[in-house]
């Protein structure tokens, strides 16, 4: 087994942390709200098929914060230069929760890079009627609780002594979330009317137990995408990477490798 | 020194008991909490003390902006304003401030100000403020986005104030093809604005700066703080090439006074204390949502967890920190003579009403501060230079 690469990446005028492992058909994975500064087992375990790419987005972890950096389309945008900078091509993205509202704008912009699509827990939508967990104004207790539906998990993150350097950067990601997502709240009044527009294949991946941002907008997103299907693990919270590790790595391993035309 | 009386106007009423519920007086308290009858009562009675403070000769009286919470209720602070600029004669209106970043539309508040600067003939001074953390929740207005917003909306209040319209303003946040109000204020080139805070480096370098020199007025905090952060504007003006006068600080502090230490101190004991444990009970998350404070400002107060977790506070913590002026007189007196020689401050924004001080008390107060406190201290430290009124030109 290889370790994980970290580099820094130059890529429109900002340097991003980039950790890289494995070989095959690129991967490009974007973190979600609370940061990508790991290499999480589930990447491991991807980077035996694939070759992962796990950036920190720039305004997180030890990525820089660009003047230009105001709203996920910018993110979008910047996906979009840094797959070009890498000369990745026939790229699986994958996204989950705020890296999956990156993702989602992206392929709505251009996605003949792309290969697949794969949208795990996603912000980036709001259905009226459907409120979402608010993140800001949960306590720490509060909100491990509610990430997970397995509070095995939760009583891991509460016990968890976060470094200095790491406590840093988790300000540092909640400040950058809130730059993002604060208003209008963890989506984009404007994506749902473009989402026609993806056409490869899209995976969309929810956990029927997820407090954030409830299961029903699974549904929103497949309906939304024209070739999209949509899967949901049972007792499973916000994070599926993370609390369904490996049903998570079989059911994208599976999609990937069964895409390719 | 020069002295404003400032009240928040809490809802008195508040149910107490809330607190095993809710975990806050602010955003989520329903306001099924609020009654109107007893909310019209509060309103005037309110209006009544602002009013008899004038009377009484206080220098100036002072409101201010807060959302969706019992601890003060004037979302709209300029209906206040707008009710005392015709029933008082001598004090100045203050409005201590709007919340500059919750608003679409700054120019209204060029308007507002300069509508009252209008009608007061110049008795009127500005505050701007950032709103406190919670008003970020309410508003929807992203924290992250708060100074940019403040700087931007400050700059185009005053630049609507001060260059002859109609112009073009071309912000990041704010954009107009036409700034052009009317009316323009009273007093030239503009109102004096005030800047209440809780204190940071930022806010202080940038309220001291020789193109503003504004009024830092130190709110609510330990007296330590107050010392603290005029000690950093002192410094700040030198650097910048000017000596600051002791007009460019105040400090707001709320007062109580009786007959005796023993009387001030049994009579106010449960208001004070319901004042920060009852009306400004609020979780970290509700207080400092991110972007608020700096990150370097976030961390200080991160590492110092202990002053934000909650803690259930006594008078006797209160009066420790010197942040609760209370006792005889003369007790307090003293100390104020004490503060200002020793810190330098020029105006004294006392707050003689607080959460649940009831009317009678709150009388009492004013009459006791404005007969013989104001009298022997005025002539301490500075007098104001004459603010500078509209003139004909023919």
């Amino acid at each position: 087994m290889d370790e994980p690469r970290r580099t820094i990446e130059r890529v429109a005028a900002c340097n991003v942390s980039l950790l890289r492992g494995g070989s095959g058909e690129p991967l490009l994975f974007l973190h979600g709200a609370r940061g990508g500064s790991q290499w999480l087992p589930m990447m491991e375990a991807l980077s035996q098929h694939f070759e992962v790419f796990a950036p920190e987005h720039p305004g997180f972890g030890r990525s820089e914060t660009p003047l230009w950096l105001d709203t996920i389309g910018d993110l979008a945008y910047f996906y979009l230069d840094f797959i070009e900078t890498l000369g990745l091509e026939y790229v699986h993205l994958v996204g989950t929760s705020l890296g999956g509202w990156i993702a989602a704008e992206l392929a709505i912009r251009n996605q003949t890079s792309l290969a697949t699509l794969t949208l795990v827990a996603a912000a980036g939508l709001h259905v009226n009627g459907i409120p979402k967990g608010d993140i800001f104004m949960w306590s720490a207790p509060e909100l491990a609780r509610n990430l997970f539906h397995d509070q095995k998990y939760a009583e891991w993150m509460l016990l968890a002594e976060p470094s200095q350097e790491e406590q840093d950067i988790q300000l540092r990601n909640r400040l950058t979330t809130a730059k993002l997502a604060w208003q209008p709240r963890l989506h984009n009044p404007h994506l749902r009317k473009w989402l026609h527009r993806i056409t490869v294949p899209t995976l969309i991946l929810w956990g029927a137990n997820d407090k954030l941002i409830p299961a029903q907008y699974g549904a929103a997103f497949r309906d939304s995408i024209p070739n999209a299907r949509l899967e949901i693990i049972e007792n499973c919270g916000h994070a599926p990477h993370v609390e369904k590790k490996q049903e998570f790595v079989d059911v994208v391993t599976r999609f990937l490798q069964g895409a390719r035309p | 020194m020069r002295f404003f009386c400032f009240h928040l106007m809490p809802y008195s009423d508040l149910d107490l008991s809330y607190t095993e519920k809710y975990n806050s007086a602010w955003v989520t308290l329903p306001n099924s909490y609020y009654d109107p009858a007893k909310g019209h009562a509060l309103y005037n009675r309110y209006l009544d003390e602002l009013e008899y403070a004038d009377e009484l000769g206080f220098d100036g009286i002072c409101v201010n902006e807060h959302h969706q919470n019992a601890y003060g209720l004037m979302p709209v602070p300029g209906v206040i304003a707008g009710a005392l600029a015709r029933r008082t004669k001598h004090a100045k209106i203050a409005v201590l401030g709007r919340a500059l970043p919750l608003l679409n539309n700054p120019l209204t508040v060029a308007e507002e100000f300069a509508m009252l600067d209008n009608i007061t003939a110049g008795r009127f001074v500005a505050g701007f403020v950032r709103g406190i953390g919670a008003e970020y929740h309410s508003s929807g207005e992203n924290p992250a986005e708060s100074h940019d917003r403040f700087h931007e909306a400050h700059d185009l209040i005053v630049r609507a104030w001060t260059e002859p319209g109609p112009f073009p303003f071309e912000g990041k946040y704010y954009q107009f093809n036409y700034v052009n109000t009317w009316p323009r204020p009273y007093q030239q080139p503009h109102p004096p604005i005030w800047i209440p805070s809780q204190g940071s480096r930022e806010t202080i370098e940038w309220a001291s700066h020789p193109s503003r020199k504004y009024t830092y007025l130190q709110t609510f905090s330990p007296v330590a703080a107050l010392a603290k952060y005029v000690a950093m504007y002192k410094d700040e003006a030198e650097k910048q090439g000017y000596t600051a006068s002791s007009m460019q600080f105040g400090w707001s502090v709320p007062t109580y006074i009786a007959d005796t230490d023993e009387q001030a101190y049994r009579e106010s004991k449960p208001h004070i204390e319901n004042l920060v444990n009852k009306f400004l009970r609020m979780p970290p998350e509700m207080l400092l949502p991110p972007g608020y404070l700096s990150l370097q400002s976030m961390k200080g107060v991160m590492a110092a967890k202990g002053a934000i977790t909650g803690r259930t506070q006594t008078i006797d913590d209160l009066l420790k920190q010197g942040m609760f002026l209370c006792g005889s007189p003369e007790t307090v007196r003293q100390q104020l003579e004490g503060f200002q020689k020793q810190i330098g401050f020029g105006y004294l924004l006392p707050m003689m009403q607080f959460a649940t001080l009831p009317h009678e008390l709150t009388r009492k107060n004013l009459v006791l501060f404005a007969r013989k406190v104001i009298p022997e201290l005025r002539d301490t430290g500075e007098t104001p230079q004459p603010a500078t009124t509209f003139k004909h030109s023919t």
